[in-house]
């Protein structure tokens, strides 16, 4: 039995809201996903000292919180770039043109989609419909929905980034 | 006479600051909740009941009844559970509608709370869409600030917390209770059911999870009573709702209409089939509904006609291709997302969507084989009726049906590559209108 609380992996100030939130949720295992989100957002990725912590804080298995981690497309488990870039490949984006700024992006970056530039200035990423089918093609910059773009506009955007 | 438009749940879309509590009690927003309140919660579950308002998640199940179906209160905790996980390829519906009308979705939340006597309800939103994310958390908190939501609402003794809760990235949790499974901090695979969550849902407890447009259609309707909303739609697919045309279609974007509008009137709405091209095929309701051809023009969309025609209405979500779309690419496209979200519980979707991949990018290269068409249908068979949830089925939809209306793109598979018969660059809008 765990006598006491679980220590941050380190002295970095992000733990704290990593801390913040589980003492928000009370410390229950059922809210594994909502910390995983706060971690991810204040680190950038789900490093493996953070799931250890963060399971042993909430009393979930290391299993379950790997098998959580991996299960949903949004964690992710490597560092991403400082910027991200997140093509949509769904239905309506890919018959009006997804590919062909998708193929742009990897020939003019060199990077694939689930990578990250050599400069870790760019992470790619691809997603299956992002809702926003009457914008196709669409791209996610930042955080921030681009729509009807073709591929010289979104290499315009992504180096004003 | 062509069916006319009906905004209902987007006719304050265009508004001033339409997300804003101002602007929807400006339109008369909370009305309907201020007049339930005075409603026993039965009355109001009948209310609905005589509606006759049906699912618009996809699987059209009388809302009203599913309320009636949670068991008498025995003191324990009751939950409202709405899913907000659209993620169906093709399908924009909920989202559009939470961005512009965040509050017609919660106050349509109070109100089924407090019909079913549940003090906490949760909006179960997609991890993908943070602007919608953001702007649920700011209409959540405006409408707390007013008294809407907490404790006493409105003095009526009836107290609700709502939790905004982001998904992580899993079209399976769309399924409702895999959605429960999620909403519990697991990973979201499907249960088995009976038990329905009507009787043991979240926690275990009695819960009813509704459609993003199912609970938002309910302020209207306690509005303006329940033949108001009855008398419109066809026989026993009741009411209006939100077409979304996607794909080679002029003006793509969301048209609201009473069920039993048809595809041709829907076309000429929204400007038609891309210029100089014409229809060859579309889903009455995302890509997990068979797909349909031009003969089905004129087929009604509500519940019954659309079954009649050998598909689902589904979630109304018609994504248009023209004649210069590779019907097979479409269909493979399609599977590899089913394939990336199958979940992996049962073997039939898990290893069957694997298989049904790696078949049709044969059939794309035109390196099939005579038998690859059979062994599609068959791997389809031996996945439809046996998967675990509907993920699996849904796979198999547009497979067996656009080998039915098009096996001969499929038997040109045996020879010649797809993109050979359909070069891909003519079905996409860069190849004819210039970058700009």
């Amino acid at each position: 039995m765990l006598q006491t609380a679980p220590r941050a992996p380190s002295d970095d100030k992000r733990w704290r809201m990593v801390d913040t939130r589980m003492r928000r949720l009370g410390f229950s295992p059922d809210g594994l996903i909502e910390v995983l989100h706060t971690a991810q957002e204040a680190f950038g990725y789900l490093e493996p000292e953070a799931l250890d912590y963060i399971g042993a804080s909430l009393g979930v298995p290391p299993s379950r919180v790997y098998g959580v981690a991996t299960f949903y497309s949004h964690f992710t488990l490597k560092p991403k770039g400082r910027h991200t870039c997140v093509v949509c490949t769904g239905t309506a984006c890919y018959i009006n043109g997804a590919g062909a700024i998708l193929r742009r992006i990897e020939d003019d970056l060199h990077v694939r989609p689930g990578e990250t530039t050599e400069d870790e200035e760019v992470s790619l990423l691809t997603a299956r419909c992002i809702g926003a089918c009457s914008l196709a093609p669409a791209v996610v910059l930042d955080g921030r929905i681009q729509g009807k773009l073709g591929p010289d506009d979104v290499m315009n955007r992504l180096e004003q980034l | 006479m062509p069916t006319p438009l009906t905004p209902v749940l987007s006719a304050t879309w265009d508004a001033r600051d339409s997300w804003t509590l101002d602007a929807y009690e400006k339109q008369g927003g909370y009305q309907a909740l201020r007049t339930a309140l005075t409603m026993e919660p039965d009355a109001v579950v009948a209310l609905v009941k005589d509606s006759g308002l049906r699912g618009r998640g996809g699987a059209g199940f009388p809302t009203g009844m599913k309320w009636g179906f949670l068991p008498k209160p025995d003191g324990g905790p009751r939950y409202l559970v709405v899913n907000a996980d659209e993620s169906e390829p093709g399908t924009c519906k909920d989202i559009p509608l939470m961005l512009a009308s965040p509050h017609v979705l919660v106050e349509g939340a109070i109100i089924a709370a407090h019909a079913i006597r549940a003090a906490k309800a949760f909006i179960y939103l997609r991890g993908e869409v943070v602007h919608v994310y953001r702007r649920l958390l700011a209409a959540v908190a405006e409408a707390k600030d007013r008294g809407y939501l907490g404790a006493n609402i409105l003095g009526s003794g009836f107290d609700l917390d709502l939790v905004v809760h982001a998904g992580a990235g899993a079209y399976i949790c769309g399924e409702e209770t895999a959605l429960l499974d999620s909403l519990e901090g697991r990973r979201g695979q499907p249960r088995l059911r009976p038990p329905f969550p009507a009787v043991a849902g979240l926690y275990a407890r009695p819960t009813v999870v509704n459609n993003v447009e199912s609970i938002a259609s309910v302020p209207s309707i306690v509005a303006n009573g329940p033949d108001w909303f009855s008398g419109m739609g066809t026989g026993k697919s009741a009411g209006v709702g939100l077409f979304s045309l996607s794909g080679h279609v002029t003006r793509p974007g969301q048209y609201e209409a009473p069920l039993g509008i048809t595809l041709r009137e829907l076309l000429d709405l929204a400007g038609g089939v891309r210029h100089g091209h014409e229809l060859k095929f579309w889903t009455p309701g995302g890509s997990s509904t068979p797909l349909l051809t031009a003969e089905h023009l004129d087929v009604p969309l509500d519940f019954e006609s659309v079954a009649g025609a050998g598909s689902m209405l589904g979630t109304r979500a018609l994504q248009i291709f023209d004649e210069t779309t590779s019907v097979v690419r479409a269909v493979l496209r399609w599977t590899e997302f089913y394939a990336h979200e199958s979940c992996g519980k049962c073997t039939p979707c898990r290893e069957g969507t694997y298989w049904l991949v790696q078949v049709l990018r044969r059939i794309e290269a035109g390196k099939g084989t005579e038998e690859d068409i059979e062994k599609l249908l068959d791997i389809c068979d031996n996945i439809l009726g046996r998967a675990f949830c509907a993920l699996g089925d849904g796979a198999t939809s547009p497979i067996v049906s656009a080998v039915k209306f098009f096996r001969d793109e499929f038997v040109a598979g045996t020879h010649t590559p797809a993109w050979e018969l359909f070069p891909y660059e003519r079905s996409t809008l860069f190849a004819e209108v210039p970058a700009r």
